[in-house]
């Protein structure tokens, strides 16, 4: 039996791996092995730091408006750990994580909320799309990419990262269509981290659970523990394989919390309280990890120095280096909107020149 | 009189219109309890309730298409799209359905609802949150398209928009939600859709322009004291229906125009304004008219926003030359 024929979103099962005082829920073990786990781990540690900083830059004006992912760092690690290079990715707006695994460097991802279009430049080789604002509209460009990868031949493998609130949009609907009806090799994945800016998770669907949105399009759907980077891993790692094998798409849902404000724009106390939180905090992607490695022997308080030492000083130099690139020139607005700079666009460039000269 | 700005102008509209009218439903992403991202809706629900101002699942096109369904039941919608980037899922329903239901159904179902948009840049905010779209709903048949430049404006046309009969985008330019604290006049009052105002009175030159950047205008006219140029300065406040006889009494005046817009150039309503005056007055022009716009480019994200906004010296560049023709 599969793990989608298992965990099938009407039976009401969430799928787990690790429970959050770090031990085991089966005999089966983990499915990473310890050198794995430390490793990612430390990205965990890492991202973490690199979040926190750019919440701090954005505080001391250093950055623009920033949307944190604190919380879900193992939605994001464990699922792009099941992908390869080369697979596609189609971010929305809070996939920093992601981004980082699959190869963007952190410095881009620090332009780009600073303010500076080359913050969307995906170096050559890293197929992950620039950041997709308009809510749950880019689900549609991954199941493009895999329909044509399929049509051609190659194994490539699509995924679309996209949160609660997107599930309400009918792009997102005509995506799990489109994935059903092509059998493409797409992953949706859906961090639910209960809330769309303000709005909770209970008022964006009457569904019990977003997972079996996916059965009424013929697309398997799941439901795992979002704070669970074994689970995540897992059950991405079967919709990769699935997929790559011409199985068709999964729509994964990650139950998940956004620990910290939608974006740095707006104030959380003002629509949930800290009671609600309450029971989230021990449920915290990092701690059970922590707790896991601990037991193994992986982990004590000099390798959390050791590590967050490490971060914070390669997230120091990113930092130094995001903020010594020269501000942005006059063509820079002008040369990419077409292959060839129109005849138009000449002219408001020189305009434009004209007038700051 | 009070003194406002225009999220605390908007707000009291909204307030003092619920109070009156029961019929009236407010519907959006995060209206209610968050009181709306930028505050214009803050207590609203508290004081109505949550089947009057109502937090909507997130979908664009979900809020205003059943924002239509009520308008057509009897109820006054008045739905909010976040952000004007957001409001382009919208189109479909807006240009398909809402402009047309009067004319398709021979007047026998009507649809009369406000579409409240934060527009424009100026806010270092994340792409898709600087959009100037006018120029689109202004080209579609059987919407009004009102902008308000001070709060004052905002109260008055925003009262106007919602009694009227026909669908109403309320295009609010979020660069000033904040930024002109002003008298706002108590009570029942209404500014009429349709009708521009008149800012300045002048000889030499017309200005014409909307929402945020009237008062880039205005700081223009500051750069260009002791230049003695006499301008005249118009808000249109409606782009759609356009108060063409104050565009054409002005400029059979003065000769003379430069129109300012935030939106790109290409298509803009600059391109309509001056093909009227062509049409009705190009016998009093003494020069070309010069437009200030955005840019045939998606707005720039923060670092670069500076270069593509209408700013006073470009706006005094334009001047100096349609006076110097």
């Amino acid at each position: 039996m599969s793990l989608f024929e298992d965990y099938y979103s009407l039976k009401g099962k969430m799928f787990q791996m690790l429970k959050p005082d770090g031990t085991l829920y089966s005999e089966m073990g983990a499915p990473l092995n310890d050198q794995e786990t430390l490793q990612l781990y430390q990205r965990m540690v890492f991202i973490r730091l690199a979040d926190q900083k750019a919440l701090m830059l954005q505080r001391q004006g250093r950055m623009g408006t920033y949307a944190p992912v604190w919380g879900q760092e193992a939605c994001q690690v464990g699922s792009a750990h099941a992908l390869q290079k080369g697979d596609w990715v189609f971010p929305a707006f809070r996939e920093l994580a992601a981004s980082l695994m699959m190869g963007i460097p952190l410095k881009t991802i620090y332009l780009y909320w600073m303010g500076d279009e080359e913050g969307s430049r995906a170096p050559e080789g890293i197929n992950v799309a620039p950041v997709s604002i308009p809510v749950g509209t880019h689900p549609l460009h991954a199941v493009g990419v895999a329909w044509a990868a399929k049509i051609k031949g190659d194994k490539t493998v699509t995924i679309a990262y996209f949160g609660d609130g997107a599930t309400s949009k009918g792009d997102f609907h005509e995506a799990m269509n489109f994935a059903g009806v092509f059998k493409t090799p797409t992953l949706f994945f859906c961090q639910n981290n209960q809330f769309a800016i303000s709005v909770p998770r209970k008022i964006q669907t009457a569904s019990e659970t977003i997972a079996q949105k996916a059965i009424a399009y013929g697309v398997d759907g799941i439901q795992v523990d979002g704070n669970d980077l074994f689970a995540v891993y897992t059950a991405t790692k079967e919709a990769v394989d699935k997929a790559r094998s011409g199985g068709g798409a999964t729509l994964i849902e990650g139950v998940t919390y956004r620990f910290g404000p939608h974006t740095t724009a707006d104030d959380p106390t003002k629509y949930r309280t800290d009671e609600e939180m309450e029971p989230w905090k021990p449920l915290d992607p990092l701690v059970r990890l922590r707790l896991y490695l601990r037991e193994k022997g992986l982990w004590n308080d000099e390798v959390e120095k050791r590590l967050t030492e490490e971060a914070q000083k390669e997230i120091d130099r990113v930092v130094k280096e995001a903020e010594a690139v020269p501000a942005p020139e006059v063509e820079d607005i002008f040369k990419y909107v077409f292959a060839e700079m129109t005849p138009q666009l000449k002219e408001q460039m020189e305009y434009l020149k004209e007038t700051l000269a | 009189m009070v003194k406002l700005n225009m999220v605390e102008a908007i707000n009291l509209a909204l307030r003092e219109e619920m109070e009156r009218d029961d019929r009236i439903v407010i519907l959006g992403e995060d209206v209610g309890r968050e009181g709306g991202v930028f505050r214009v809706t803050d207590g609203l629900q508290a004081r109505f309730g949550d089947e009057r101002v109502v937090d909507t699942p997130l979908a664009e096109a979900g809020i205003v298409g059943t924002a239509m369904g009520m308008a057509l039941y009897g109820l006054r919608p008045i739905a909010e799209i976040q952000f004007d980037g957001f409001l382009y899922p919208c189109l479909d329903q807006i240009t398909n359905h809402i402009g047309r239901i009067r004319n398709r159904s021979r007047g026998r179902f009507t649809c009369p609802l406000v579409i409240r948009v934060p527009y424009g840049g100026g806010i270092h905010a994340p792409e898709h949150h600087s959009e100037s779209p006018e120029a689109i709903l202004a080209h579609t048949p059987g919407i009004k398209v009102v902008i308000p430049a001070t709060p004052n404006e905002a109260k008055g046309l925003l009262l106007s928009s919602i009694r009227d009969p026909d669908p109403v985008i309320f295009l609010e330019p979020k660069r000033i939600y904040r930024a002109i604290r002003e008298e706002v006049q108590e009570g029942d009052f209404t500014i009429p859709i349709g009708k521009a105002r008149l800012v300045q009175e002048g000889r030499g030159v017309t200005i014409i322009a909307w929402g945020a950047v009237v008062r880039e205008v205005l700081n223009a006219v500051e750069e260009l004291k002791g230049n003695k140029i006499d301008m005249e300065i118009i808000d249109l406040r409606t782009i759609s229906p356009m108060d063409v006889d104050a565009i054409i009494t002005s400029i059979r005046k003065t000769g003379r125009a430069v129109v300012v817009h935030e939106a790109p150039k290409t298509c803009g309503l600059g391109a309509e304004i001056i093909a009227l005056i062509n049409e009705k007055a190009f016998l009093s022009l003494q020069a070309p008219i010069e437009r200030v716009t955005g840019f045939d480019i998606p707005v720039p994200l923060l670092k670069s926003e500076h270069y593509y906004l209408p700013n006073p010296q470009r706006i005094v560049a334009a001047v100096k030359k349609v006076m110097s023709f």
